[in-house]
């Protein structure tokens, strides 16, 4: 009896210890992640306002300045003309001049903000008179548009996926390629690639009709998200046949399938009701087929080709769009089929990566600035991968230089790179191969070398664009890389997941 | 670890160089120039420009330095009559010397940091943790200061380089080393005079622990004895030799030249009003508030008050005439400054041997001087919470004190930039500060959560002034526009200044009780 009593109060205590530990340890975890999520906001935020407070895309440079031009001049399009009216040229719209050629969800959010523009002072937007308006106020109002902007759409659900993952968002958030091109250059990819990390949480937490949905909306803010609309196919489709029962599986799909169509039906709802035509000239405007194979020197395949031969000049137009087709399909679609196959969420995100890395390697007319794209899915990626996630990240933005040096944001680009690059490797684990670290250091030094060269060196006549050539076979070759390695990684896992 | 931090800072410095800058900028330009393409004779005469160099010879001899580096980037920045010259490479140039003299603050502030780990004053067990450790933290809060980002790398100044040299003193003297300490104090007081406010606790603490000594010591060769100790004759004049030919070194050169008396009047300028255009939150800027206040009654109350427009838009005029209350004059302010700092003083003699104590009395000369100082300039605050951090990372109640004075204070300077697309970097840099100090000085005294009226180690009625700062921020640059227009433009920077009054008054008091009465700190170090 004695010693059942004694045994009864050493077990009861041992537990009562044990619970208290676990839950103010767990207690104290979680407020000090909390409060260090907080602090990391905080940093993101004071790093992205002190970008804005330097130059951005054309400053002072007339007649046409730059890309926040474009987003000034389509708020004062929006206003003043019709809905109707918007995307077609007249002789109030002059479309030589920035002409609307985003998808409509870009122009209603341009017409909210034209508002919010007008309320506060009307000159911004005064119809023909506002063209080139910069100056201090009114870049206020622009840059803390674009804040504002990724504090509602980009932020949450970057931060509800680290918080799901208990990883650290200080890398997601401090990746100087968003903040570079949204805060200096002046965009809202924000919001398109905030509506995309949106939905990959969504479908994490498998809410499949609300993940589509959020990715109908990218689209609809910008057509460039259509990299990343095979995956996002493939997955819910996948998910949808893995059902146990025919009828489980049709009603998913069209669940989905509605949710899809209604997302699309209420964006364009506008354009469509009285005369359906209108949408043809919207979408006219949104896939120009008659720009080039790139734009200026871009990381693509193409371009590095370029320095071999320039295919746009052997081939005639229709057969290069369905050469660039039918590499990019046959880059990207093993990697969908899988993921047909294994609707999971790891290859979700290896898939997102690698279609859109493949879009931008191989198809047609590419801008430097989608590289955020294949950026984004790196960023999803960095709990999973961290080494070469990063290594990506910081790969990626290098290949912004000729943007940075157009803009001349170049000091601010290095200084966030640097930032980057430093506080990742504290947090990485040494390279345990050798392999890996002279890869490194080939990297590294090869990133800094060209950067040094073209500080120091004045290009040769014959060769004005040499650096920017240089930079971009640079870049290609690494993207090349990565795209081999995700590659690798993700039939990698498959093999394994066989052989268990 | 504090390099890491500091180039890490340096690239989010980078990042400010197209930023707005003031007018101090021309002066740092000026200067340059001024020290670049002059005889020496000319550099305290020279009156091209208005913002004449008065600062002492040793800083003259810095921009000297300075310019023969920027040379390389700008030849033209060093011509004197090319005023408010401001050229790609010119600006680039000035930035970097600011964020690279920082390199000062990051030396101070591991000095200091390695004090505080030997002397083993903190037990705790984040020791072990990368960026938890109090002398993570402490690196931090000194380099990431939101008030040195706001007045160094927006504003431009050089008060990083200079708070660095007081913290390289500080640690000297931590760690024992009292004449190489006295040596880096006096280099200080030969870069900026300002530091002057601090030399009583300096003079203080080394007549006490270093030139009074035990008689059985070799060097204690002296006059009289004092409480069995005696004055040594040989530490006073090595002491006296240092601060000499230091002194002799920044000096020498214009004594020779004849320019002694030219540099003084240059220094020591007399004719400007108590307080600055904005006033900063001291003691005065209560005064002079209450004396609107009274004014302002008073003709509600039907007394017959004369006023001129002058005094009730006043600020903006830097004479600045009391209408009910008495004037005050420098002698006022010398002796009030002077008076409150004795109580500190004395304590300190009484307490030998805890240079801790030498730390705390150095935030009190400085917050006494601020508080009742002719002219103080709103910059001045740094000097408070510098050598406070130092405290704050050792002590909770120090903790306490850091956290609202460090964010008063930080909020204080806000006003020196006002330009559109700066107002929200300065919200944030306050906010960012005070986010990271609160986050992790709660964690390291490891203490119960707060709740949202509560904020970690404050009490309630500090946590509620604390948040007020934020609607005060919004009225300040929003709803003040909104509702006034362009009408009372002073409202906004009296409201501000006389707030932030408040709060530092009141952490200067609590900080000066704590000090005055709390024993002699059982936890003495050594």
């Amino acid at each position: 009896m004695v010693f059942s009593c004694e045994a009864l109060k050493k077990k009861i205590t041992k537990e009562l210890n044990a619970s208290h530990v676990v839950s103010s340890s767990r207690r104290s975890e979680s407020s000090s992640l909390r409060g260090f999520t907080l602090l990391v906001v905080a940093v993101g935020l004071v790093v992205r306002w002190a970008v804005a407070v330097g130059p951005h895309s054309g400053q002072g440079r007339p007649p046409m300045f730059g890309d926040y031009e474009a987003q000034r001049h389509w708020q004062e399009v929006t206003l003043e003309l019709p809905l109707r009216q918007w995307y077609a040229n007249s002789s109030r719209n002059d479309l030589g001049y920035w002409g609307l050629d985003y998808p409509p969800l870009t122009a209603y959010h341009s017409w909210a903000l034209g508002h919010a523009a007008r309320a506060l002072d009307p000159a911004f937007v005064a119809p023909h008179h506002s063209r080139g308006v910069e100056h201090d106020v009114h870049r206020l109002f622009m840059r803390a548009s674009v804040l504002v902007a990724e504090l509602a759409v980009y932020l949450p659900p970057l931060l509800l996926y680290t918080r799901d993952l208990k990883t650290n968002p200080v890398l997601a958030v401090l990746y100087p390629g968003l903040i570079l091109i949204d805060h200096g250059h002046f965009q809202y990819n924000c919001i398109s690639l905030g509506l995309t990390l949106a939905a990959v949480v969504a479908l994490k937490r498998r809410r499949l009709a609300l993940g589509s949905v959020f990715f109908s909306l990218a689209i609809n803010y910008k057509q460039m998200s259509l990299y990343h609309s095979l995956p996002f196919f493939c997955y819910l489709l996948g998910v949808c046949l893995r059902q146990p029962t025919w009828a489980a599986a049709l009603s998913k799909l069209v669940k989905i399938a509605l949710a899809v169509v209604l997302t699309f039906a209420f964006v364009w709802a506008p354009f469509l009701y009285p005369n359906p035509a209108d949408v043809l000239q919207v979408l006219h405007r949104i896939f120009p087929v008659a720009r080039g194979l790139y734009e200026d020197k871009v990381a693509s395949s193409w371009c590095a080709i370029s320095v071999v031969v320039k295919v746009q000049n052997v081939l005639p137009r229709t057969w290069l769009t369905l050469l660039c087709l039918v590499t990019t399909l046959g880059v990207v679609l093993p990697s969908n089929l899988l993921l047909l196959r294994q609707p999971n969420n790891k290859n979700l995100l290896l898939s997102l990566f690698i279609s859109s890395l493949g879009f931008f390697l191989f198809s047609y007319h590419v801008h430097e600035k989608s590289i955020l794209l294949p950026a984004t899915a790196a960023i999803l990626l960095l709990p999973h991968h961290l080494v070469s996630a990063t290594w990506f990240l910081a790969i990626s933005t290098y290949s912004l230089l000729p943007l940075m040096v157009k803009d001349k944001m170049v000091v601010q680009w290095a200084a966030l790179l640097v930032l980057f690059v430093a506080v990742a490797a504290k947090m990485m684990p040494p390279a345990n191969s050798a392999f890996l670290r002279t890869a490194r250091k080939i990297s590294l030094g090869g990133s800094i070398f060209l950067v040094l060269a073209q500080a120091v060196v004045t290009p040769p006549q014959r060769y004005p664009d040499i650096f920017p050539l240089l930079n971009s076979i640079f870049s290609c070759a690494h993207f090349l890389g990565f795209l081999i390695y995700a590659y690798w990684v993700q039939f990698r896992t498959e093999s394994k997941q066989h052989a268990n | 670890m504090i390099w890491f931090v500091y180039g890490l800072l340096s690239c989010f410095k980078l990042l400010l160089v197209p930023a707005y800058r003031s007018t101090d900028f021309e002066v740092h330009r000026n200067w340059l120039a001024v020290t670049h393409s002059l005889p020496l004779k000319q550099w305290y005469t020279d009156e091209t420009s208005p913002w004449t160099l008065d600062y002492p010879p040793l800083f003259a001899w810095f921009e000297y330095l300075l310019s023969q580096v920027a040379a390389f980037f700008d030849p033209e920045m060093l011509r004197v009559s090319n005023l408010n010259y401001a050229s790609n490479a010119t600006v680039l140039f000035q930035r970097l010397s600011v964020i690279i003299t920082d390199a000062f603050l990051a030396y101070g502030t591991k000095e200091c940091c390695s004090f505080i780990r030997a002397s083993g004053v903190r037990k705790s067990s984040r020791w072990t943790l990368t960026w938890g450790s109090p002398i993570s933290v402490l690196a931090l809060l000194v380099l990431g200061n939101a008030g040195l980002l706001m007045v160094d790398h927006i504003h431009f100044q050089y008060n990083g380089f200079l708070l660095g040299i007081l913290l390289i003193s500080i640690a000297r003297m931590l760690q024992g080393k009292y004449l190489s300490s006295a040596a880096w104090f006096s280099a200080l007081l030969n870069l900026k005079h300002l530091f002057l406010y601090v030399a009583p606790a300096y003079g203080v603490y080394l007549l006490r622990n270093y030139c009074l000594c035990d008689p059985e010591e070799p060097e204690s060769r002296g006059l009289w004895i004092l409480g069995g100790k005696r004055l040594s004759i040989s530490r006073v004049a090595k002491l006296a030799c240092i601060g000499g030919l230091i002194c002799f070194a920044s000096f020498g050169p214009f004594i020779f030249a004849g320019q002694f008396g030219q540099v003084l009047s240059r220094l020591f300028p007399f004719k400007r009003g108590l307080c600055h255009s904005y006033w900063a939150p001291n003691f005065w800027a209560l005064y002079n508030a209450a004396d609107k206040m009274a004014v302002i009654v008073g003709k509600r109350l039907g007394f017959p008050i004369v006023s001129n427009s002058a005094v009730m838009t006043g600020g903006l005029v830097q004479e600045f005439e009391h209408t009910v209350l008495p004037s005050i004059s420098p002698r006022v302010t010398f002796v009030c400054s002077v008076v409150t700092m004795l109580p500190a003083l004395i304590k300190l003699w009484l307490s030998p041997a805890n240079p801790l104590h030498f730390v705390r009395c150095i935030v009190l000369c400085a917050f006494s001087s601020f508080m009742f100082g002719w002219h103080v300039h709103e910059k001045a605050v740094l000097l408070m919470i510098i050598p406070l951090s130092l405290l704050a990372v050792l002590w909770r109640k120090e903790a306490r004190i850091y956290l609202l004075l460090s964010t008063v204070g930080n909020y204080s300077l806000t006003p020196l930039l006002f330009t559109p697309l700066e107002i929200p970097l300065k919200g944030l840099l306050v906010l960012c500060h005070a986010v990271y100090a609160f986050v992790q000085l709660h964690q390291m005294f490891n203490l119960q959560k707060g709740s949202i009226l509560r904020l970690p180690l404050l009490n309630r009625f500090e946590s509620v002034y604390t948040l007020g700062l934020a609607p005060l921020f919004l009225y300040q640059h929003a709803l003040h526009g909104a509702l006034f227009g362009a009408a009372l433009p002073f409202l906004p920077l009296l409201l501000t200044s006389t707030y932030c009054a408040l709060g530092v008054t009141y952490c200067w008091a609590v900080f000066y009780f704590h000090f005055l009465f709390s024993g002699n700190h059982k936890r003495k170090i050594h």
